[in-house]
């Protein structure tokens, strides 16, 4: 077993009175996929965000590649997540005003990347999540599942070595889901990306290498998530 | 499973013998359990005593000597009723996991019972990530796809089902102890 690439350990956070995370220790190796499970309201989000550095834990430390990252600024923790960090929202993905190949561009653009050579990476990303046919429409224009596909293209096109995932398939219906995860495994096999896949359903935790259960903020062992009433 | 009536369809499109059924069923059915010859040969004798096939010649190429097996017309009929049949949806509720939770709540404690649950749930998620490899694999094909599928959904059911009976122990323990 390889170190790992990024280790969450004793993260807590509150939100104003609520507790949503109460220590949890979680770590992720060099291109493994590691499942969060559990039911809503258990934390999984508020994880996510942390690990990815969106949020700041109140406790605990994320470390990436030896260094913490919960001690870094703002500003930081945005280029990081602008490189070696992709990320997936569970809610509102694209920028409406843009077409589905400028929100993909969007990240290398950011990064400093010329328009021609960001525009024919956002290309090659979309064609990779079978969606280069909607590259000039608008996200309102495209269906659930194809702004997803796009989401996931720009996520992945700076070729980030973690890609945080929540609920990548959430709002499609099965069979596009399943499209969806196959096409990121592919992809981030072949990228060697290590994935932090939130999500509540069984058959896309069953993607990942390993799973880790939340129950009220904290990681259940039991692996059931329900605690005794 | 009515091991007969997919001898019937796999014999409609012509003449085979009895290792060719079993390798055509492996191979249409995946991941359904192998089909043993002793069971195609016992299946084909009650086919052939009932009418719905017959034997149409001999074959032999250097190998032993190979009975081939024909669809007769009232063969035919009975594939095609087959076929229009709606299976019934499952009358009765016959499953060892709720069997195994009340016996437990009987026989034990809440806790053998959620003990029971958590293994269950984590040997099941096991065979999930299984079959999700099968269908992830590069050369799979679209019948490991669908085979794949049917189990990830059942095993999903179950999944949920543990799920929430784990929520429902406590009451489900006082009903049946009182
Ligand atoms: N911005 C916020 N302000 C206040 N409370 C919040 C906020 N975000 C989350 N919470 C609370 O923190 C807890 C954990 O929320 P989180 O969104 O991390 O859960 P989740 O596991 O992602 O749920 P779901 O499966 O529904 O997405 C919940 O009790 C939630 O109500
Ligand atoms: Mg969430």
């Amino acid at each position: 077993m390889t170190a790992p690439l990024l280790t969450g350990t004793g993260i807590t956070k509150d939100y104003g009175a609520t507790p949503a995370l109460r220590g949890v220790d979680l770590s992720v190796a060099e291109g493994e996929i590691v499942a969060v499970t559990g039911p809503s309201g258990c934390g999984k989000s508020t994880l996510l965000h942390c690990l990815a550095g969106i949020l700041r834990a109140d406790h605990g430390s994320v470390v990436f590649r030896d260094q913490n990252i919960g001690m870094w600024s703002e500003a930081a923790r945005s280029r990081l997540r602008r490189s070696e960090f992709g990320v997936l929202f569970q809610f509102g993905q694209m920028v409406p005003e843009l077409t589905a190949a400028e929100n993909v561009a969007l990240p290398l653009l950011l990064a400093g990347s010329g328009r021609r050579e960001a525009r024919e990476a956002a290309l090659a990303w979309l064609d990779r999540f079978g969606v280069a046919d909607v590259a000039d429409q608008m996200p309102g224009a495209m269906s659930g599942g194809q702004q997803q596909r796009c989401a996931v293209a720009r996520a992945m096109v700076t070729r980030p070595r973690v890609l945080f995932a929540d609920e990548p398939t959430g709002a499609l219906d099965q069979l596009n889901g399943e499209q969806v995860m196959q096409a990121i495994v592919r992809a981030v096999r072949e990228e060697g990306t290590a994935v932090v896949l939130v999500t509540h359903e069984a058959p896309v935790a069953a993607y990942a290498d390993r799973e880790i259960v939340l129950r009220d903020g904290a990681v259940d062992p039991t692996g059931l998530g329900v605690g005794a009433p | 499973m009515s091991t007969a009536h997919v001898l019937l369809g796999l014999l409609a499109g012509g003449p085979r013998h009895g290792y060719d059924l079993k390798r055509a069923h492996d191979e249409r059915l995946p991941q359904a359990k192998p089909l043993a010859y002793g069971q195609v040969y016992s299946t084909l004798g009650r086919l052939e005593r009932d009418g719905f096939v017959e034997q149409s010649g001999q074959e032999q190429e250097g190998g032993p000597e190979r009975t081939a097996y024909t669809l007769t017309d009232s063969g035919r009929e009975r594939l095609a009723q087959w076929l229009t049949e709606i299976e019934p949806p499952a009358p009765y509720v016959t499953s060892t996991l709720f069997a195994k939770v009340v016996v437990a709540l009987l026989a034990a404690d809440a806790d053998r019972a959620r003990d029971y649950l958590a293994a269950q749930r984590s040997a099941h998620m096991t065979r999930l990530r299984e079959l999700t490899a099968v269908k992830s694999a590069p050369g799979a094909t679209v019948g490991d796809v669908v085979a794949a599928d049917y189990a990830i959904g059942h095993l999903d059911a179950d999944l949920r089902w543990l799920q929430t009976t784990l929520a429902r122990v406590a009451d489900l323990q006082k009903e049946v102890t009182a």
